[in-house]
């Protein structure tokens, strides 16, 4: 700020300007444009421009570029930067440079159920950079909406953030439009963003979803799984993603079966987890020393529920006792 | 060349006022008020798909009268500022205040420059932290005037006689109430609305982080009758 104290003492436009040489090189925000709403009252050209100039602050658009209900599209127009583009990795898209797996944190594995009142997601705690343990208690199951909700696997960062957007995205499209997007357009949207994602994918940075979610028209729990290139797949049982996800679709593909209610689907997805950890070393398993427990959600006709931690530990402990008397049982 | 005829500035103000006035006095007219768990706003408004009432933000509601598409126009512009400003810094700091002088500005910007000024008048609604001290009514004119009311307030036109209507409230009603009281200024002496005719929605503390609500016509009818 010493070149504005300097302009300060010689002349009021020099003050200016440098207010503005200070705001260029500030990155981040840059002030909304006002637009239609000028334009339908038959403001002119200029009158707008000089509106653009000045500190109004309310995100207005000509019709020509309005963004439309898509918030992702409301962020474009209005200069913020989309989070990670491959030119900020690496300036050579030649040889694209990989980030080193150690240098990020990364979750593991989740999974998810379709049951008799809708769909269970689960996922375990644990966040790895390398093979360092960097979180004990990392969530990655979140409520999209009511009736939706998203398990994420893949590098931690981009990850919460492309979470973040979705949860904005389908908030946004509902208090614009004034009713919620279907099940189906909450899917694709997802799909997008993680196709909007693969260049950074192709250096590492991947992240795969799984979408669970209540279609209200179809009265269902429904179900999707992820690939990097945005794939969208519709599942009718159960579906896993992270690095467990061999091992934890193995123990799920062992116990589903038709018309489990919530408690048999929560008792599955927490030995799938556990099995998982057990295997998998970035699978985080049950930690009772510090009372860390999977997080597991249901979405049913009343909404996204996560479940109690007192009722996870319950679960869990009778899991590990089980598994006790079988080991002890000759 | 052509001189146009000298118009003195009071003029000017007076006949874009009066235009934005008789086009507001057209619509039909709504009452916003506090209740015991939040703010309520109720409106006259026999169309189910064209709002008058919106959601803005997590503790923040809209409503607007007079023309619908330029009160649409200014609702979506402030869903996208509060989407904007939350995802920028935090959820908590996206406030009706800021929101309500940004449209003010717009509002006073448009009356002043414009041919023609905007024929709205809208609310800023934010219920506060629990005990209801934060609860703030921002009612914005079309010339951009802000006004901060206190516990209640009515937009559109013949505000006088349905605010007489109304009347001052001793404390802070619950919500069925008031909005006996609000339905019957609206509907005056001569007539009754019954719930299709309304549009209600409220923000109601407690009701987890979206307080924003819509009451369906059975809930408002079951509501009253009590």
């Amino acid at each position: 700020m010493a070149s504005l104290r300097v302009a300060a003492r010689c002349s009021p436009l020099l003050v200016r300007f440098a207010h503005r040489a200070a705001r260029a090189t500030a990155p981040q925000i840059k002030p909304f444009a006002p637009g239609n709403l000028l334009l339908i009252c038959g403001a002119s050209k200029s009158r707008l421009d000089e509106l653009e100039k000045s500190e109004v602050n309310l995100p207005l658009f000509r019709p020509h570029d309005d963004p439309g209900p898509s918030f992702a599209e409301l962020l474009r127009r209005s200069g913020f930067e989309n989070q990670i583009s491959p030119e900020s990795i690496s300036s050579d898209s030649t040889s694209p440079m990989k980030v080193p797996v150690s240098d990020f944190r990364h979750g593991t594995t989740c999974v998810a159920l379709r049951y008799s009142e809708g769909v269970l997601l689960a996922g375990d705690r644990r966040a790895t950079s390398g093979n360092l343990i960097s979180h004990r208690s990392i969530e990655k199951v979140f409520a999209a909406d009511r009736h939706s909700g998203v398990a994420i696997a893949g590098a931690a960062g981009p990850a919460a953030e492309m979470v973040r957007l979705f949860q904005l995205q389908l908030e946004h499209y509902e208090k614009v439009e004034g009713e919620a997007l279907s099940l189906e357009g909450k899917a694709n949207q997802l799909g997008q963003m993680v196709r909007s994602n693969l260049p950074a994918a192709m250096q590492g940075l991947v992240v795969v979803p799984i979408f669970a979610g209540y279609d209200v028209k179809l009265d269902e729990g429904r179900l999707f799984e992820y690939d990097v290139t945005g794939g969208r797949y519709e599942e009718t049982e159960h579906a896993t993603t992270g690095s467990g996800s061999f091992h934890a679709g193995t123990v799920l593909k062992l116990g589903y079966h038709a018309n489990m209610d919530a408690g048999a689907v929560t008792d599955l997805a927490i030995a799938a987890l556990f099995e998982a950890a057990d295997e998998d070393s970035a699978t985080g398993g049950p930690d009772p020393v510090r009372g860390i427990y999977p997080i597991v959600a249901t979405i049913t006709a009343e909404g996204y529920e996560r479940l109690e931690d007192d009722e996870l530990a319950e679960r869990t402990n009778a899991l590990i006792e089980r598994r006790r008397t079988q080991a002890d049982s000759p | 060349m052509n001189m146009p005829f000298y118009v003195a500035p009071e003029q000017v103000m007076k006949d874009r006022a009066d235009y934005a006035r008789k086009g507001i006095a057209r619509g039909r007219s709504l009452i916003a008020f506090r209740f015991v768990d939040g703010i309520a706003i109720c409106a006259e408004n026999k169309s189910s798909t064209l709002r008058k009432v919106s959601e803005i933000y997590d503790r923040i509601a809209f409503a607007g009268v007079g023309k619908y598409n330029e009160f649409d126009q200014l609702r979506i512009a402030g869903v996208r500022h509060a989407d904007l400003k939350g995802y920028a810094f935090s959820r908590g700091d996206v406030d009706a205040r800021s929101l309500a002088n940004q449209y003010a500005q717009i509002l006073g910007q448009i009356f002043t420059h414009e041919m023609k000024p905007m024929e709205v008048e809208i609310l800023v609604a934010e219920i506060g932290a629990d005990d209801g001290d934060g609860d703030q009514l921002f009612h914005i004119l079309y010339d951009g005037t802000v006004v901060d009311e206190e516990t209640s307030v009515v937009l559109g036109g013949e505000t006088e006689t349905i605010s007489d209507r109304f009347g001052e409230l001793d404390g802070v009603p619950d919500l069925a109430d008031g909005l006996r009281r609000a339905i019957s200024a609206l509907s005056g002496p001569d007539r009754s609305l019954t719930p299709a005719e309304l549009e209600i929605a409220v923000l109601q503390r407690g009701t987890g982080r979206r307080a924003f609500r819509r009451l369906d016509d059975p809930e408002v009818a079951r509501l009253i009758s009590d």
